[in-house]
């Protein structure tokens, strides 16, 4: 795999005793759009800031384009555009001067930075607020914004740390197409995320990860082939039944998970087993079919939810 | 065609301290200009005005009570003995204001470092950003304040001209010594133990009295405070005293610029490149 543009084997970060970081490996292609798949605390975010040569790795070795971020980290930085987990916009500034002084930061001159501007701003969404002071914007604009600036120096590699997390549902559909549109540009996409539906739309292929580990890792199509049924079917009975059903429902379904509120029968055909239930006299109080998701990839292989 | 963002951040590739510093410490500064030209002005000129209501109420109104003052160089009216005190502490407030509180807020809630540190710039480039900001606003109070001084014609030399070089320097000293503190802060309680050890330093360095009212032991702590240090540097600038006393001042502001600048940027690179 000498063509892949981030190349990481036996990737470690320890804070003292803790390893938050527990010897991954992985390899992202050019043009990519990979996923960290991981629930709060699976050190997402602390491998995104090795990568991102803003965090020293404990050992391992890490390649970025060729280079080693411990020996070039700012030539390093300058191939990549990095959205964090919390905004760091400067709120003092207009949304224009904050592209222009972060292009200014990468050195760019103020002719190029001018003329990349208008169609930043364009593309997050930003001409009528050009003039406003960041402190005005709303969540979904300052995020947009945050990926407007990391563009201003035509990064190789444009880093999401959960992108969407506290959006409302409309502001999270506009950020997934600006996203969209940068993957079909052929932006090199590396994006964090504990939800499985922007994993599902956004990534080409994700690593799932939960304690500092990788847990699997393949397109979400086929994790959710080889670790999970077609199709679920979710029942409930009221929490105090849920348990004594459990046992009666086993047999039934190629596998089981019992949630606090709800019974998860994984199935190739869940309309079927739900008339093999009714067969037998049991008639849950509410059920519903649907596909497998990455979130039962996660339940199958660390028994938790990702969002808890 | 302009350099990209990587040809730019190769170009001090295997010089001294590469990792650390992209030399473009500028761009900070336009970052705080720019910021400087939206903001409040009203907090710029009060921070300006403090020692010039101190220089008008004390210099002529005690001074119309206490009358000359004899000192080394002779006789002076007690608002010309107070003014390069006074100097000195509007350059040391002028600095301090960037490089604590503007800082402490930058460092810890806006984070903006941060996004500083996230691109090509290294944190020398930072450190020295924003020192130099601190020591601007610093500079531009006391070139200010010495106008004054010689409108109300406390100047009486030629080498009152000196009193901004010097002013400049104290501004440099305290700039980065108050950067490199507040580096090390974690709240803004800290932040206030800080505030709080500098009304006392103000009060007790002599710009009001000269330090011969102290016993010897006192005199000798308050002399290695760096407000008095400055109080000295400005004074002896501004009569032409050029002795091995002007030395040590400014040797004593060399350590704090260096030792500041040492600490901030090692501080930054600990919180950011951890
Ligand atoms: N600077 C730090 N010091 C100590 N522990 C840290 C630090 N940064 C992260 N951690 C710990 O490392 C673990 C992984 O954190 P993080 O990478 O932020 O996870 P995620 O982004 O997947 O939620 C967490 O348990 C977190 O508390
Ligand atoms: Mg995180």
């Amino acid at each position: 795999m000498t063509k892949s543009l981030i190349h990481a084997r036996g990737l470690t970060k320890t804070y003292g005793d803790f390893v938050a970081v527990d010897g991954i490996d992985f390899d992202v292609a050019k043009g990519e759009s990979f996923g960290f798949l991981g629930p709060n605390g699976a050190g997402k975010s602390t491998t995104m800031r090795i990568i991102g040569a803003t965090s020293v790795r404990t050992s391992g070795t890490l390649t970025i384009l060729g280079k080693d971020p411990e020996v070039n980290g700012p030539q390093i930085r300058a191939h990549l555009g990095v959205v964090p987990q919390q905004d760091n916009l400067d709120v003092e500034l207009t949304v224009s001067e904050n592209i222009f002084i972060y292009g200014r930061y990468f050195g760019l001159s103020s002719s190029f930075i001018n003329k990349k501007i208008p169609e930043l701003l364009e593309f997050a969404q930003l001409e009528e607020k050009k003039d406003t002071k960041v402190q005005a914007l709303s969540g979904g604009m300052k995020r947009r914004l945050t990926i407007a600036r990391s563009l201003v120096s035509e990064p190789d590699i444009l880093m999401l740390d959960e992108p969407t997390t506290g959006l409302d549902p409309q502001a999270r559909h506009i950020l997934w197409d600006r996203l969209f549109r940068l993957k079909e540009q052929g932006v090199t996409l590396l994006i964090t995320t504990h939800y499985m539906d922007e994993a599902e739309q956004l990534c080409d292929r994700l690593i799932v990860m939960d304690k500092g580990k990788i847990m699997a890792e393949n397109s979400p199509a086929q994790l959710i082939k080889d670790y999970s049924t077609k199709e679920v079917l979710e029942v409930r009975f009221g929490s105090d039944k849920n348990h004594e059903m459990v046992e009666i429902l086993r047999p039934l379904a190629e596998r089981i998970e019992v949630l606090p509120d709800r019974i998860l029968l994984y199935a190739e055909d869940g309309e079927h087993l739900l008339e093999q239930i009714a067969a037998k006299g049991i008639h849950p109080n509410t059920s519903l079919v649907r596909r497998s998701s990455l979130e039962d990839v996660f339940l199958r292989l660390t028994g938790r939810s990702l969002v808890e | 065609m302009s350099s990209t963002a990587v040809e730019l951040s190769e170009r001090r590739l295997g010089q001294f301290g590469d990792k650390y510093f992209a030399g473009r410490p500028q761009q900070v500064l336009l970052r705080n200009w720019i910021s400087f030209k939206s903001s409040a002005w009203i907090a710029v000129v009060s921070g300006f005005l403090e020692p010039v209501l101190y220089l008008l109420s004390f210099g002529y109104g005690v001074g119309a009570l206490v009358g000359n003052i004899s000192t080394t160089t002779g006789q002076v009216s007690y608002a010309a003995f107070i003014a390069p005190g006074l100097l000195a502490s509007s350059a040391m407030n002028g600095a301090l204001l960037d490089s604590t509180w503007n800082v402490f807020f930058k460092l810890n809630e806006s984070r903006l470092y941060n996004a500083m540190l996230a691109t090509s710039l290294g944190p020398l480039d930072v450190a020295l950003g924003e020192i130099a900001w601190a020591l601007m606003r610093g500079g531009a109070y006391a070139t200010a304040f010495t106008i004054i001084m010689s409108a109300l014609g406390l100047i009486t030399t030629w080498w009152g001209i000196l009193a901004i070089p010097a002013a400049i320097i104290v501004a440099f000293g305290f700039a980065s010594f108050g950067m490199a503190i507040t580096s090390y802060m974690k709240s803004h309680h800290q932040m206030n133990f800080f505030y709080i050890f500098l009304l006392p330093m103000f009060l007790f360095s002599g710009a009001f009295y000269p330090l011969t009212v102290f016993p010897g032991w006192g005199q000798a702590i308050i002399k290695a405070l760096p407000l008095r240090q400055g109080i000295e540097l400005v004074t002896r600038a501004m009569a032409g005293e050029f002795s091995v006393h002007l030395l040590v001042n400014v040797t004593y502001f060399l350590v704090m610029i260096c030792v500041g600048l040492f600490f901030t940027t090692k501080r930054l690179n600990a919180l950011f490149m951890k």
